[in-house]
């Protein structure tokens, strides 16, 4: 007959011998009990790796290690003998992103943020550490680890043997462990000490302030390399730093890094790069997006199975609240692992990230479904993680010498019919599932003293249904069978309770019955007829369709082809060259390879694309001096009186829909400043408007740097509440003192670099250097004439100039001044009485600057405003009529001066970028629209293109809408709505977006 | 001449006007504000009231001043609607905000107490034309009642143009924004909307139960002034901008008997349709926005009002606080770049506007016998290009239009061209 008598019963007696392996050192209470004779394992198709198949084979196994496998092997006696008949052994599986056996100390609480919250600068940890709380390199998974039963068990059910565990809390993690699933001694779980060192861009349980931005951790693990490196050939001399001896001890280990995006791991590459390092990344679930430029970082991924469920879009304005973006990520994650692996990208496969780890096999599936092979999942499950974490000499194959970790299943592992019966660690079995054993199909006798019955056995969706026929009607009995062992009950009209407790046996069953609670005696049933297996119902599930369009970047208004740099004729526009040409009527403008190449009249070019721009106006692209849309996770650090070390350009999101927004608004670039929560800032990032290029991709080449300063009733914190009362300064008097202080210690610095001696290389001093270099430029957020007095006087003792004054609200009192020092100044139009310090703002400040020789822009700071920019430099003529023309400059030619890049863009001009941008009226007029924007010579934004793209948004949104309602009336699984979080940051935003990951 | 600025300067109040001479409007283009314009024509103001408009030149007396206004444009006052004029100064000073108070539902809280006629923001938004506003309390779920203002006047007395006028109720939305202005949140759902409407509820059953009680012995401050939604001097103004809740609030409102205004809006152009058959009025909020999802149309908000426009809801454009109301001119204009017509976009802040605080039938349009509340501009005063108020009469009298901004110009332009 069948399957189970030899499996079920060795298996019991191997579990009792689990815990009874002695261990060395440990005294032993009683008697000494070794029971190490070794397993023999036969009739076993045996996966070695996820190529090599040994079928039919043996596998031997002594002492907890793999002694041999082959087809036939010399088996010593007194081997204990556990036939698979069949069933197939795969090396268990390695969960290479945990925390297992850590918990008490994972994520610690944060005590609760908002406006009222006491901000801690310092750290409060206790002992010779580091500066920063979010470092916590010195911990070491393998002191804190203890066996946890339950997790453990449950990690084994899912068919793992080996996971690696850390502690997922800080920037800086500390050395995760590799520990075996066992549950003897914890001394015997641990497979290797330090298998990884952990970063991630989350400050976990760290309540220090710094760094509360994605810009700010960046330069934080970056000084980090810097500091420990100068430790390790001098610090150490002065001084103890435990953080810096951990970090310099675990960069010799792999660095496994968490993020959250492909964005974020792109950033992390270049951290890697920039320090000899590479990281293996976790939690790219988007990889699929960028596989390019991912395989370029040469970096492994460690891919998540969280692909998204369906969202629940049944109500119209629920589905209003979910992006394309989201719909199209939830049709593409499960692809993700397939496309990794066919890119040629190592992948190791983990739970992390899993709500329900129950759901595993289903998501493995999904994968599979989507182009992920059974061999390439199997290796990123075992080989994979071994070799990232370098104990694939120990474990992740099958072969002689390694541990005796492996799986036993009913069938291919991935099946969905198939299931794990057994994991072994060590050589020592756990039952996962019992053989789910069960009668045959089919109608069968059923015979006791005084009673014979037809049995009908059917097998249905739910499992085995048993029933009696009696006549033309059918009872049903309750049935249930645990290895060889059955009880069924049932009763019939008017008859007493028949209850049976029986064996298994060829063809039918043996037993006792119980009739009404009195009678007991034998039955049995014998087959009399077996079913015909009916043939599988096409499953109702939608198949997974390989998506094809992919979108840069990922959102409705992405491309599905990259514009190119057509030659382009606009002919007969009434051209704002912001030259001495002023502004030409009926004019004709051929751009070429991304420049401007002729202005004149009657132009022609052969093979070039003609625009009609009569009764339309052409110009430049407009320039935002100040700017922050487009930025990943923060735009104050301002943490810390000064974060000169901080760079925009490290967190530029290529992705925001606020670039395409601004296009349309003829915005073709646009300065990234830090905010102003802070005296110093951080470095300022230029870009053009590149939409759907990468975020490297999208910065102005060549530009000269800047950083950004602040004044007033920011730095100071005047209007942040009552627990930003500590930080100095608090005064315009301590602004001052911070500036002097800075450049007092860069020029000290400076002297020692140039010294020859050794010295500490301080990214934030090295930034200060640059500005009394002259080799990066200030922009500095001001109002008040005070405080705009005070920095050009500090910059003068120091001779350097400041190149911008933002904001500068009350920059007309003191024009002369500007216009003496050099500064520039870039303002808003007309805002005013928002807070103390723009009391005396007015709207001719524009006017009154430029009168005296200032050159003046104005800006946005607002992801609104910036797309109409146009209508903001109207006002200049508005308030005190300012010249059209001069107007004009206040949105390009000015702010490109102030930026340095007047050479390049600003102006209609032969030789110049061809960012130009052609309106349907005088641009400075309200009804004036951006009809087409060049960015480069690319048409990047245009109005009858929008129009097109929206309709596409919809169809694409109709067609996911349906598919998500179809999978959810066939009973599949749907999350609710989440509405959408988009950021519009303001110079004053200061949210802590290093705590949490933003999903 | 340098000296004699500053101290004209150092304190620069702008005196209210006293007298309501008679004017005549001699020439120029009209533009009524009921979507009609009457070129080269004449208007005559006497009493505080347009006693005359049209092309022939009406008999005056040698005391009226007349001023030519040939190639000049006139229109009627703009009219700021869900403003914080008058009780917010300065945003970021709690000393000088006034428009917030303590409690959920304070319908008996009142607008007209706290406006400061002296705000030094007055005049400088109506020498932009706006030349009246609604000032509205914020905050709770009813946050309170509110008044209509003219942008001239000694005291709140003085100003106040149509008192009390509608009392707001903040409709729950169904998704949230979290965190405070520095640290802004997510957007989460809103878990407890369906408890909050039903709270919303029980206050609403007890207002109306109170009204009909004829053996109130003790009186209750909060019921008695939700007495006036139902007797008609105050209209409801439900704010409320997802598509959703605008129809539960407008349904909510109609099972009460009461035809509520629609304040927010943003999602008017979806539900546009549900509004026009039930013939609600909405006051759009600000439309220099950006759209609120990352799948809408670019331009949605500029689009919305000729939307609005082309479905039949009627609808005035507004924006919230005190001194941005001086571009409320260009977010019409803006509307008309992006399909609505001139006259819809003028009416939205002047004819429409003042309809829909109830005000319709004494201002709001250049018409014989309204008030005389309109201004002369050089140009188009949708138009940054053309906005240029040069005269403002507000109740019949003549405006002074400088204002601290202007002051604060010449200074330091007389400084300077004293140096040069």
């Amino acid at each position: 007959m069948k399957r189970f008598f030899t499996l079920y019963l060795t298996l019991f007696l191997i579990i009792s011998v689990k815990s009874l392996t002695a261990q060395v050192t440990f005294p032993i209470n009683g008697v000494a009990d070794p029971r190490e004779q070794g397993t023999v394992i036969i009739n076993a198709n045996i996966h070695q790796d996820s190529k090599t198949v040994c079928s039919g084979c043996m596998l031997l196994i002594e002492k907890g290690k793999i002694k041999a496998i082959g087809k036939q092997l010399n088996i010593p006696e007194g081997m204990v003998s556990v036939d698979l008949k069949g069933h197939h052994i795969y090396p268990s599986f390695i969960e290479i992103y945990s925390n297992y056996g850590l918990s008490e100390g994972a994520e610690a609480s944060r005590p609760a943020g908002g406006r009222g919250r006491v901000v801690q600068y310092d750290s409060n940890r206790k002992g010779a550490y580091g500066w920063n709380d979010a470092l916590k390199t010195d911990y070491n998974a393998f002191e804190n680890f203890t066996i946890e039963a339950k997790q453990a068990s449950d990690l084994r059910k899912l068919g793992f043997g080996t996971v690696s565990t850390h502690k997922m809390d800080g920037m800086s993690r500390g050395t995760a462990a590799a520990i075996m699933l066992g549950e003897e001694k914890d001394n015997l779980e641990i497979l290797k000490n330090q298998t990884a060192h952990h970063l991630s861009f989350n400050k976990g349980s760290s309540t220090q302030n710094y760094p509360s931005s994605l810009a700010g951790g960046i330069a934080l693990l970056r000084q980090t390399y810097l500091d420990a490196r100068w430790y390790q050939q001098q610090g150490i001399k002065e001084q103890t730093n435990l953080t810096l001896e951990a970090w310099n001890k675990v960069q010799a280990l792999p660095q496994i890094f968490e993020v959250s995006d492909k964005q974020e791991m792109l950033r992390a590459a270049a951290i890697a790069k920039e320090n000899s390092s590479k990281y293996i990344f976790v939690g790219v679930n988007d990889a699929y997006q960028k596989l390019d430029e991912i395989k370029k970082t040469g970096s492994s991924l460690i891919v998540n199975l969280n692909f998204p469920e369906a969202y629940d879009v049944e109500s119209p304005f629920d589905a209003l609240q979910v992006s394309l973006a989201d719909m199209l990520h939830w049709e593409w994650a499960p692809w993700n692992p397939g496309k990794l692996v066919k890119a040629g990208i190592p992948i190791a496969i983990t739970l992390h990230g899993l709500k329900d780890k129950k759901d595993f096999m289903k998501k493995i599936r999904q994968a599979l479904e989507s182009g992920l092979d059974e061999a390439d999942a199997i290796h990123a499950l075992t080989a994979a993680p071994a070799q990232m974490l370098g104990i694939f000499d120990q474990v992740g194959s099958l072969h002689p010498g390694k541990w005796a970790n492996f799986i036993v299943t009913k069938g291919p592992v991935f099946e969905e019919k198939s299931s794990i019966l057994q994991n072994y660690i060590r050589g020592n079995a756990f039952v996962i599932s019992e053989d789910p054993a069960q009668l045959a199909p089919g109608t069968y006798d059923l015979i006791s003293a005084g009673m014979s019955r037809i049995l009908e056995v059917k097998k249905t969706d739910k499992g085995t249904e048993v029933s009696i026929l009696v006549d033309t009607s059918s009872i049903k009995v309750t049935y249930q069978q645990t290895g060889q062992q059955i009880s069924m009950h049932w009763s019939e009209a008017n008859q007493p309770l028949q209850q049976i407790y029986a064996l298994e046996v060829e063809n039918g069953f043996k037993g006792q019955i119980q009739s009404g609670q009195e009678a007991w005696s034998a039955v049995e049933a014998k087959l009399k007829a077996a079913q015909e297996p009916t043939p599988e119902k096409i499953s109702d599930k939608v198949p997974a369709t390989e998506p094809m369009v992919l979108r840069q970047p990922f959102n409705g208004y992405g491309w599905t082809t990259q514009p190119g740099q057509e030659t382009v004729l606009i002919r007969n526009a009434t051209v704002w060259t912001n030259t001495k040409d002023g502004i030409i009527t009926e004019t004709d403008v051929l751009i070429e390879a991304g420049k401007i190449k002729r202005i004149g009249k009657n132009l022609s070019a052969s093979g070039a694309i003609l625009v009609d721009g009569s009764n339309k106006h052409l110009t430049a692209g407009i320039i935002d001096e100040h700017s922050h849309i487009a930025l990943s996770r923060g735009v104050n650090e301002g943490t810390q009186a000064s974060t000169a070390e901080v760079r925009m350009g490290d967190v530029i999101n290529a992705e925001d829909v606020n670039i395409y927004r601004q296009l349309a608004g003829g915005v073709t670039a646009v300065q990234l400043l830090h905010g102003s929560a802070n005296p110093v800032g951080g470095q300022a990032q230029l870009i053009k408007l590149r939409w759907g290029w990468l975020p490297e991709e999208m910065k102005f080449e060549g530009a000269d740097p800047f950083i950004k300063f602040a004044l007033g009733e920011n730095v100071k914190q005047s209007n942040f509440g009552d627990g930003f009362n500590i930080r100095f300064p608090q005064s315009r008097m301590g602004v001052e003192q911070v500036y002097q202080d800075l450049f007092t210690r860069a020029k000290e610095y400076e002297t020692l670099k140039k010294s020859g001696k050794p010295y500490r290389v301080d990214l934030e001093t090295e930034t200060i250097l640059e500005i009394l270099n002259s080799k990066r430029y200030i922009s500095c957020h001001s109002y008040v004439q005070s405080e705009i007095n005070m920095l050009m006087k500090v910059a003068n003792t120091f001779g350097f100039k400041v190149n911008t004054f933002t904001h500068i609200l009350e920059g007309y009192k003191v024009a002369d001044k500007m216009h003496e020092h050099g500064a520039g100044a870039s303002s808003f139009s007309d805002w005013w009485a928002y807070k103390m310090e723009v009391k005396d703002a007015i709207p001719y400040n524009g006017l009154l600057l430029q009168e005296q020789g200032v050159v003046v822009a104005f800006n946005s700071d607002d992801a609104e405003m910036a797309r109409r920019l146009n209508q903001e430099a109207g006002k200049a003529v508005m308030y005190g009529g300012m010249s059209e023309e001069d107007a004009w400059k206040l949105v390009t030619l000015n702010p490109a001066k102030l930026l340095h890049v007047d050479k390049r863009v600003g102006s209609v001009e032969v030789g110049k970028d061809a960012d130009i941008v052609l309106w349907s009226a005088n641009p400075l007029s309200i009804y004036a629209k951006a009809e087409k924007t060049y960015v480069d010579g690319r048409l990047l934004f245009d109005r009858e293109q929008d129009e097109l793209k929206r309709t596409e948004i919809a169809k694409e949104r109709e067609r996911l809408i349906r598919k998500m309602i179809q999978l959810k009336k066939g009973g599949n699984k749907t999350q609710g709505v989440r509405p959408q979080r988009e950021h519009h940051y303001h110079c004053d935003d200061i949210l802590d977006e290093m705590t949490q990951y933003k999903d | 001449m340098y000296k004699i600025y500053i101290a004209i300067i150092f304190c620069f109040f702008i005196t209210p006007s006293f007298a309501q001479n008679q004017f005549l409007l001699e020439g120029g283009k009209y533009h009524i504000g009921n979507g009609s314009t009457i070129e080269n024509a004449f208007l005559l103001i006497s009493e505080g009231k347009i006693s005359y408009i049209g092309t022939q030149r009406p008999a005056i007396d040698a005391s009226t001043q007349v001023i030519s206004c040939a190639g000049k444009q006139i229109y009627p006052g703009f009219i700021a609607l869900g403003s914080t004029v008058g009780l917010v100064e300065i945003e970021a000073v709690r000393a000088t905000v006034d428009n917030r108070e303590v409690g959920i539902f304070n319908p008996n809280v009142r607008s007209l107490v706290a406006f400061d006629a002296e705000s030094q923001i007055i005049p400088t938004i109506r020498s932009n034309g706006i030349l009246m506003a609604q000032s509205i309390p914020s905050g709770g779920v009813i946050p309170g009642t509110s008044s209509v203002f003219n942008m001239d006047g000694w005291n709140w007395e003085d100003a106040v143009f149509q008192e009390d006028i509608a009392i707001h109720l903040n409709w729950p939305e169904r998704v949230m924004f979290t965190g405070w202005w520095a640290e802004p949140g997510g957007i989460q759902k809103n878990e407890q909307y369906l408890k909050q409407v039903a709270e919303i509820k029980v206050f609403f059953d007890q207002a109306a139960a109170y009204r009909q009680n004829k053996q109130i012995i003790e009186k209750n401050l909060k019921l008695e002034s939700m007495k006036a939604i139902w007797s008609g001097s105050k209209r409801l103004y439900i704010h409320a901008n997802l598509g959703n809740a605008m129809m539960d609030a407008i349904t909510f409102a109609e099972s009460y008997g009461i035809k509520p205004v629609i304040v927010g809006g943003k999602e008017s152009w979806i539900v546009a349709d549900f509004l026009a058959e039930k013939k609600i009025d909405v006051i759009l909020r600000a439309t220099h926005e950006l759209p609120s999802r990352q799948d809408e149309a670019i331009d949605q908000p500029f689009r919305t009002p000729s939307v609005l426009h082309a479905k039949g809801v009627r609808f005035a454009l507004s924006m919230e606080g005190a001194w941005k109301q001086r571009n409320l001119p260009f977010q019409a204009g803006q509307a008309i770049g992006f399909g609505l017509p001139y006259d819809a976009a003028l009416s939205s802040i002047t004819g429409n506007a003042a309809a829909i605080a109830g005000i319709g039938d004494r201002v709001g349009t250049l018409e014989k016998g309204k008030t005389a509340t309109l201004f002369v501009s050089e140009g188009d005063a949708l138009d940054m290009l053309g906005n240029q108020v040069i005269r403002a009469f507000i109740d019949g009298r003549d405006i002074d239009l400088d204002n601290k901004h202007k002051a604060l110009y010449r200074k330091y332009k007389a400084k300077y061209d004293a140096e040069k």
